[in-house]
């Protein structure tokens, strides 16, 4: 590697961003006392892909992950953890022998040298991108006359998901 | 973009995907599991991304907006379902439902 490259701060945002990513992804699996923690591990992981993405230079992708996953989903998987009050039901604690972390490791080692492997060939430089690349703005005119199908189909989701989760955490189920 | 090549944030990708693979496998609380499952989404969707960067053409984004969409409805309705299931036999052990098992 060039010196040259050490210095460009792409270089130092790429390595310090995907190593949060994959720090925080690590803990949401590695901690096993409390999943406040895990779910606190998940917002780091999110908040670093953002960055990631917005070096990509999709800069609406990385304002939705922000919106989207460290602002929505997180907060309600932080609020069904203390609905629940998961620390006294005995959920946490007693799993992850060590032959599993040993299993664990090696497979994560392993499935990644195999990616790694499968993803090195064919590998091309950056294209040059014109400076409307990513915008909000590109992307909702695409969203609003190429793909106004699935954006029609999206709202249809959600609004089932919507109606299904009321229905399903609303009263006990016989 | 400096000395950094597609191929290194494919790799970030793969990186996040296993743990999440090996977090479903290997954690037996349902919450910690959905996590799981909510890391490999986005690892394919920063994998998404890169590639659309890689090859200058945004429709990669599109489809890592549509599959956030999918995620948020997921976690929605799979909370709602974990929160019955507290209800009904007050375990988020992955163990304790076995109905569906044989």
């Amino acid at each position: 590697m060039k010196l040259a490259g050490l210095l460009t701060p792409q270089f130092w945002v790429f390595w310090i961003f995907s190593s949060a990513a994959v720090a925080g992804a690590a803990g949401v699996v590695g901690n096993v006392r409390n999943p406040i923690n895990s779910a606190l591990s998940l917002v780091v992981s999110m908040l670093a892909l953002a960055g990631l993405y917005v070096l990509l230079e999709a800069q609406f992708v990385g304002l939705i992950q922000v919106m989207v996953y460290a602002g929505a989903i997180v907060v309600l998987f932080l609020f069904v953890i203390m609905l629940l009050n998961l620390r006294g039901s005995g959920a946490s604690g007693a799993e992850l022998q060590p032959l599993t972390k040993l299993v664990g490791t090696g497979l994560v080692v392993l499935g990644t040298l195999f990616l790694v492997r499968v993803l090195a060939t064919g590998r091309a430089p950056w294209p040059d991108v014109d400076p409307s690349y990513g915008t909000t703005r590109a992307i909702g005119e695409a969203l609003y006359s190429d793909y106004v199908l699935s954006v029609q189909v999206a709202g249809v989701l959600l609004l089932a998901g919507i109606l299904a989760a009321v229905v399903l955490a609303k009263k006990k189920v016989d | 973009m400096g000395d950094i090549s597609p191929f290194q944030f494919q790799v970030v990708a793969a990186l996040i995907f296993m743990i999440g693979v090996v977090g479903v496998l290997i954690r037996r609380n349902m919450i910690v599991m959905f996590m799981c499952i909510e890391l490999m989404l986005n690892a394919a969707n920063l994998s998404l991304v890169a590639f659309s960067r890689e090859i200058g053409d945004d429709q990669g984004q599109i489809l890592a907006f549509m599959v956030m969409v999918v995620a948020a409805v997921e976690v929605a309705v799979g909370l709602a379902i974990i929160i019955s299931l507290v209800r009904n036999r007050d375990t988020v052990n992955i163990e304790d439902a076995s109905q569906m098992k044989w």
